[in-house]
């Protein structure tokens, strides 16, 4: 026995840990240089970085932005850098950049489609953080479908004002037919009237309203939008109706009722197999043949019902997938309290499916912003459009990387936005099933 | 059954057409603005500027149409069309006339019942090299890779040039002009080729425009003009005789400086005949008597027209060539306002 102790009795001082496993460092060798095949990678990615930042900082930074013309700007390149690889001629983008937003829309109105763009973020903000604005803010979401057009447009006041009285007329005729006999006959007959109010007297109210009280701002004629702002108009009202008209379809496509749903299915599937592009040439130029010649059917709202036809199918079919994906346990449960039909849609089913189904209809409301950009093709001056027509311009003809990394930011800012918009929604929804 | 309602629908629609074609002037008056369709975009020829306002040499043909019926060069709606629109939108009467450097054909005039008023640019098609190519005839281009628009009426024209010659090319096909600049600069062909204006439109945007040679051949014939529905006389003639009055004023020597000063009355009766002050022209088309008096005052003569949007002062620097009148060699040749 010895009394020399080989078991330490008291703990030793903590230590640092090496300087190489922890802080930056640390952070570098496990996450890039872990093993000699992962370092050969961040090697790769670290030179294609550089090589891509190299050409595209300095075109971006080392750029032109005051010049009347191409060639000036040019001659400005070539006086300070020597030479004109390699560097942006932004002067086109500050020469033209309030064409580019707002096209052809007369310059001293250029507030109106500013004020609706700010209305239109007021009138969503009820609707998309319905837990932080007060619920009273949907009167403005509901105003907005009127105030919009208006705005747009402009014109007598009482347009709006006779198209809103439209779904009055309607409630009115549902609620007293409804008391007095039936329920169905209520919708029918309320149905009916608002349309027949919108086709056949409106115009005689709008009419005879605005001989006696002509209240109205400057018209704008259609071929005058043009720009971003149209792609907004476009996608914002192509989104907007689309997912009504999209739920009620997906819910048709699985309704028991024979004819409402074969009417869904053959909607959906022949909306589905044309091409957006062939929908816009059938509104452009087939409609023209068809209607009565000096019917006034503006173009722009023909497109816009075709866009929102369109992208209501694909989210017909996304909505769908949501409810497929509903366990048939909740459809009972549904049944077995009492709930009808409308209720269990409204208080149980919807909000599950449309939850489930908020990346896909995300994803189809950026594809149709971005099919937006398609209506230049039937001649409509949307941004690619004008850059083309800027392109006409003997100042400007030849320049081509700016006007479409313009286009591209503007682009990239709003559909970036949906797509962080819908994962926060996600996050929020978010019930812990997983 | 069904295919019988949709022709049936056709049919209607076709015959209602017609009877809406009648009276174009008309409904050009009752409405206040000429609906006139142009390219959405082409170097010279017709662009809107940074105030949206629309210039061009296509354009000045639209704004003399209106300014010869309506009194007013700006009292039109210009809708911008494109190569796959411009007719649909001119047959369903959404535009009064077109002026969008339409080639006069023959399957476009009697197959799809156009009329063309006549020709406002003679143009035809040619070839651009680089100068480094050392290539001074079309001729000379065997086994060139050569840039060429698909679908075009210039693709084919290629291919019967080459096959005439007993010469072989390889092509790159391409979608837009502005594709076409892009590839032709890469280096991606030896050869462009379009319309000749185009190809001086494109070759005065490149930085050293003198590194490029346009070759002396024209292959084809290409007179553009702006059209109208068939079946339109009345309307058919007053964009022909508007057309004829902007050239005839150029043979004439009546400009936009000395117009106001000529319309007083002059020694040349054909003057005082086109200006109104002597017949009754203007009458016989059902309009005001100093109909063509407005329409030059719209933009000046045709050769004020030519050299203000795409003259050789101008960036695109187009020399008159077969556009001079015939007095000078053109072809430009009006007849005469008797």
């Amino acid at each position: 026995m010895s009394d020399v102790s080989f078991v330490r009795t008291e703990m030793l001082p903590e230590q640092a840990p090496p300087a190489s496993e922890v802080g930056i460092v640390g952070w570098i060798r496990h996450n890039l240089f872990s093993g000699w095949f992962n370092s050969i990678l961040t090697v790769l990615s670290l030179y294609a970085i550089w090589y891509v930042l190299s050409g595209v900082l300095p075109w971006t930074f080392q750029s032109v932005w005051n010049a009347n013309s191409l060639n000036e700007c040019r001659e400005i390149m070539i006086a300070t850098w020597g030479s004109t690889h390699g560097h942006a001629c932004w002067a086109v983008i500050n020469d033209r950049w309030l064409q580019l937003l707002f096209g052809f829309y007369p310059s001293h109105l250029y507030w109106r489609p500013i004020l609706a763009l700010i209305l239109l973020l007021v009138a969503l903000a009820p609707v998309l953080y319905s837990d932080r604005v007060p619920t009273k803010m949907l009167i403005v979401t509901a105003l907005y479908p009127f105030l919009m057009p208006f705005l747009m447009w402009g014109g007598t006041i009482w347009g709006p004002i006779a198209a809103a009285l439209g779904f009055v007329v309607g409630w009115g005729v549902y609620t007293i037919v409804s008391k007095q006999l039936s329920g169905l006959f209520g919708i029918v007959l309320g149905i009916a009237a608002s349309i027949i109010w919108w086709l056949v007297l409106s115009s005689y109210f709008v009419g005879a309203l605005d001989s006696i009280l002509p209240i109205g701002i400057e018209a704008v004629q259609s071929r005058q939008f043009g720009g971003f702002m149209l792609a907004i108009l476009l996608g914002v009202v192509a989104i907007g109706v689309s997912l009504p008209i999209g739920i009620v379809l997906a819910l048709g496509r699985q309704s028991d009722l024979l004819i409402v749903k074969y009417l869904c299915v053959g909607f959906i599937e022949f909306i589905r197999g044309v091409p957006l592009i062939t929908l816009l040439f059938v509104a452009s130029l087939l409609l023209n043949l068809f209607l009565p010649p000096g019917t006034n059917f503006d173009i722009i709202l023909r497109v816009m019902i075709m866009m929102t036809l369109f992208s209501a199918a694909y989210m017909a079919e996304v909505i769908r997938g949501g409810l497929a994906a509903l366990p048939r346990g909740q459809y009972e449960g549904a049944d077995s309290l009492g709930l009808n039909y409308w209720q269990a849609q409204r208080l149980i089913i919807m909000p599950q499916a449309l939850k489930i189904s908020i990346p896909g209809i995300v994803s189809t409301f950026i594809g149709i912003f971005k099919d937006t950009t398609l209506v230049s093709i039937i001649g409509l001056f949307d941004v690619i459009g004008l850059a083309s027509a800027i392109r006409a311009d003997t100042a400007w003809n030849g320049i081509y990387w700016e006007l479409f990394a313009f286009i591209a930011a503007l682009f990239f800012v709003v559909c970036f936005s949906m797509s962080r918009y819908s994962m926060y929604l996600e996050r929020k929804l978010q019930t812990g099933h997983r | 059954m069904k295919k019988s309602v949709i022709l049936g629908a056709a049919t209607i629609a076709g015959l209602a057409a017609g009877a809406a074609a009648a009276g174009t002037v008309d409904d050009v008056k009752a409405r206040g603005k000429l609906n006139c369709g142009v390219s959405s975009g082409l170097a010279g020829f017709s662009l809107p500027d940074a105030n949206g306002d629309w210039q061009g040499f296509d354009v000045a043909v639209c704004r003399a149409v209106a300014a010869a019926v309506l009194g007013d060069s700006n009292a039109v709606e210009f809708v911008p069309t494109t190569g796959k629109t411009r007719f649909t939108a001119l047959a369903s009467g959404e535009i009064d006339m077109l002026a969008r450097n339409t080639t006069w054909t023959f399957s476009r005039d009697v197959d799809l019942k156009f009329e063309f008023a006549g020709v406002n640019y003679y143009d035809g098609q040619g070839f651009m090299v680089p100068k480094a190519l050392g290539v001074s005839s079309a001729k000379e281009l065997d086994g060139a890779t050569v840039c060429i628009q698909t679908g075009t009426t210039t693709e084919l024209n290629l291919a019967d040039f080459f096959r005439a010659n007993n010469i072989s090319y390889e092509p790159v096909p391409i979608e837009t002009n502005a594709e076409a600049q892009q590839q032709y600069l890469a280096g991606a062909c030896d050869v462009y080729t379009t319309d000749a204006s185009g190809l001086a439109a494109t070759r005065a945007t490149f930085e050293n425009p003198g590194d490029h040679v346009l070759l002396p051949e024209i292959i084809s014939k290409e007179p553009l003009g702006p059209l109208v529905r068939h079946g339109d006389n009345e309307w058919g003639d007053i964009v022909r005789w508007t057309l004829n009055a902007l050239v005839s004023a150029e043979e004439l020597g009546v400009t936009s400086a000395n117009i106001d000063e000529l319309s007083a009355g002059t020694d040349n009766p054909e003057v005082n005949r086109l200006l109104g002050t002597e017949g009754t022209l203007g009458e016989m088309l059902g309009l005001n008597a100093d109909w063509a008096a407005n329409a030059i005052k719209a933009g000046g003569n045709y050769g004020e027209v030519f050299a203000k949007n795409i003259g050789e002062e101008t960036p695109i620097g187009l020399a008159r060539g077969l556009n001079a009148q015939w007095t000078d060699g053109g072809l430009l040749y009006s007849p005469p306002f008797r």
